[in-house]
């Protein structure tokens, strides 16, 4: 395996950090956690951190992001702070139950870990790990096999806390998690996260994953999360990401179903530096349905990946993926959908789709539907489109005396919509819908009351979508 | 209020127009007939400001105001409306938000203030009321997933809302059964004003029993070869396009 000498350096440093600093690392560990340790750090000591000659990473190159000069808070807890205070969502009438991490460790205003009245459990996943050895043996590590990716192995040998949740079997929970990911650091900082989401059986939960960073030090979170999802369960899961240009997100998410389990998850990508998405979704009884979506506008340099891996294992599943994403100057997009019918899975029906608008000749735009099936009676398909607004809808909507620059905002938004849609909490899909609205218009897209980002310099960069471009 | 002198129009160097001349007035409506690929809806696309053509030679002229020379998005401020054969689906922009949307920027054009949420909500109401309209096709995205007929409908509907004083419905009655029909010349005939003028674009005489033209042309081959009154389009039904080709050279 071929590796420049940048990524040998962070990978040598990687190594040795681990070495120096094992009694920290596993300081909070239970034993099955501190074996997966020491054999996923075999495993990237071995592979290294991806790159452009891995057929899965030849279009998102992390040799200038790796080259960075980065440190790393190995030495932290969950710590107790007002988290109110470093970040206030304002979207109105969301009333969320929050959990947020700070630098990759979680933050807390009354106890690292909670029990609510319906017996769901919330709060740090180290804290968790002391409470909880049962249940975290049982399934950390299960999901995300860090064999298959040198980042999965770097993340199960260093991780130390992240956010934890438990619903246990028929609680449906009302009110949606906030899961907040905040990276304030006046230094360059390498953050692991992990989080493990288990439900029980006929549970339901609203998941939200909003990941923000607001400094302008470059950051490099590489987050993992695995979410078991038992019987008859239904996950709604978001992301929404809005990161600065000096950010490096890697969101490696392993969703594991078993029957009649129902999970939507959706990317909405409005800013960020370089950001891929791994979506691993295994469905592992019958009857499941996966539905994963995603939405990027990006612009200027920034780069969003979005890898999708569906592993029908059983028969009688669906499954459908569809991502749009609109592109401005240099800003440039990956899709790579794979979707695994095995023999015994009869009955699959896999779709995919990825949409895409370039509004320069700069931006581009790598997708690949790959669909892999060993069953004979399925039905699969996949799409993908790279184009630009529709001539004959822009003069359609002219000819109404609409203006040039109001017909390609109201076609971009259109163009959207299908994914924005698919929101089903009302008052998210709203607020969604108006980040979008602004995010078109040229305005800054990130929540606007937001104490954290109002505070900060931020405000000031201009997020454009050059209309003359097209 | 229109008027069209030696206009010669090409796409790809093929000659589509040919010298055509044409003068509408105000108050009246012209129907302009012929068989296909002749050159209407050519015409229609030009006057409401299609970019893709090449004009050779000739001048269109509307209002006094030189009309070539326009933005589409001008024109219609300045009250031209395209009713297209084919409208365009506009899946996520409903056509609420659209029609305000154009009703505003007309308005502002005008040195109007925007027309306030309720105030366009009635004009919408009273427009449906006129045209006997289904009100559940405002709350749908433009034109997704309309029929032949609905579409056609929605032409007539936006006619009616943006209230233009040139009106060009370009085979507005092809694709429709004889209630669609119907509802549809009832629709031009109720917003016929001596202020407006109307080019119905069609290429059946069955459109003109129900709206009744002051003007009738025959354009064929990129030239309008025969003009008359409403009698010439029963004289083309009787006798058929291929009669024309003796007056075309």
């Amino acid at each position: 395996m071929e590796t420049n000498t940048l990524d040998i350096s962070l990978k040598d440093r990687m190594i040795s950090l681990f070495e120096d600093k094992k009694d920290q690392i596993f300081k909070n560990d239970i034993k099955p956690v501190s074996a997966l340790r020491n054999e996923a750090f075999e495993a990237f000591t071995k592979m290294g951190f991806p790159h452009t000659k891995m057929e899965k990473w030849r279009s998102t190159s992390l040799e200038e992001t790796l080259a960075k000069d980065y440190n790393f808070r190995i030495e932290g807890a969950p710590r107790q702070t007002n988290v109110e205070k470093i970040f206030e969502c304002e979207i109105p009438d969301f009333d969320t139950y929050m959990v947020a991490q700070l630098n990759g460790w979680y933050v807390y205003r009354k106890a690292p870990l909670r029990t609510l009245p319906n017996g769901t459990i919330v709060g740090s996943l180290a804290q968790a790990m002391q409470e909880y050895p049962e249940l975290i043996s049982k399934h950390y590590g299960k999901y995300a096999d860090y064999n298959e990716n040198g980042l999965t192995a770097l993340n199960t040998a260093f991780a130390q806390d992240g956010i934890f949740i438990y619903v246990p079997d028929g609680v449906e929970v009302e009110k949606p998690l906030q899961m907040v990911n905040i990276i304030d650091s006046d230094e360059n900082l390498f953050i692991q996260s992990r989080n493990l989401v288990i439900m029980g059986k006929n549970s339901k939960l609203t998941l939200l994953q909003c990941d923000d960073s607001v400094h302008h030090r470059y950051t490099f979170l590489n987050a993992l999360t695995e979410v078991y999802v038992d019987e008859n369960s239904t996950l709604d899961h978001y992301k929404l990401q809005n990161k600065d240009d000096s950010s490096t997100l890697i969101n490696n998410v392993y969703l594991h179903q078993e029957a009649n389990s129902n999970v939507t998850t959706n990317a909405i990508t409005l800013n960020g530096g370089l950001i891929r998405n791994d979506t691993h979704v295994t469905l592992n009884g019958r009857n499941c349905t996966a539905n994963v979506y995603g939405l990027y506008l990006v612009d200027r340099e920034q780069h969003v990946d979005n890898h999708v891996f569906i592993d029908h294992a059983t028969p009688d599943s669906y499954s459908n993926e569809q991502f749009k994403g609109i592109l401005d100057d240099s800003s440039s997009a990956v899709f790579n959908g794979h979707i695994l019918v095995r023999k015994d899975s009869q009955h699959t029906n896999a779709y995919q789709n990825n949409k895409n608008i370039l509004l320069t000749d700069k931006a581009t735009v790598d997708t690949q539907p790959f669909l892999e099936i060993y069953a004979d009676d399925v039905k699969c398909s996949h799409g993908a489109t790279v184009g630009q607004l529709d001539q004959q809808a822009m003069f359609y909507i002219r000819s109404r005396g609409i203006s040039k620059e109001n017909a390609r905002m109201l076609l971009m938004y259109a163009f959207t919509a299908e994914v924005v849609n698919k929101i089903s909490i009302e008052n998210l899909r709203e607020r969604i819908d108006d980040m979008v609205k602004k995010r078109l218009r040229g305005e800054l897209s990130i929540c606007d009351q937001c104490v954290l980002h109002c505070n900060h310099p931020e405000k000031e960069l201009k997020f454009n979508i050059d209309m003359t471009k097209i | 209020m229109l008027s069209i002198k030696n206009l010669s129009v090409s796409i790809e160097g093929k000659q589509i127009l040919k010298k055509l001349n044409l003068e509408v007035e105000k108050g009246e409506v012209h129907a302009i007939m012929g068989p296909n690929g002749t050159g209407k809806s050519t015409l229609a696309s030009i006057i409401a400001g299609r970019d893709f053509f090449d004009i050779d030679e000739g001048e269109v002229f509307y209002k006094g105001q030189n009309l070539l020379e326009m933005d589409p998005e001008e024109r219609a401020r300045e009250g031209i409306f395209l009713g297209f054969q084919y409208p365009v689906e506009i899946p996520g922009v409903s056509m609420n938000n659209f029609l305000r949307t154009a009703l505003n920027e007309q308005r502002k054009y005008h040195g109007l203030d925007p027309m306030s949420a309720s105030d366009f909500i009635a004009r919408m109401e009273e427009k449906k009321k006129m045209l006997d309209m289904q009100s559940n096709l405002t709350k749908r995205s433009v034109n997704e997933g309309f029929s032949g007929g609905e579409k056609k409908k929605n032409e007539i509907f936006q006619m009616a809302v943006l209230e233009p004083q040139l009106a060009i419905l370009d085979e507005t009655d092809s694709g429709l059964d004889i209630d669609a029909l119907k509802i549809v010349a009832n629709g031009v005939n109720k917003l016929r004003k001596p202020d407006n003028s109307t080019i119905v674009i069609t290429h059946y005489q069955r459109l003109l029993d129900y709206i009744i033209p002051d003007v009738v042309h025959v354009l064929y081959d990129g030239r309008i070869v025969k003009t008359g009154g409403k009698e010439l389009a029963l004289e083309l039904e009787e006798k058929g396009y291929e009669w024309l080709k003796e007056h075309a050279y």
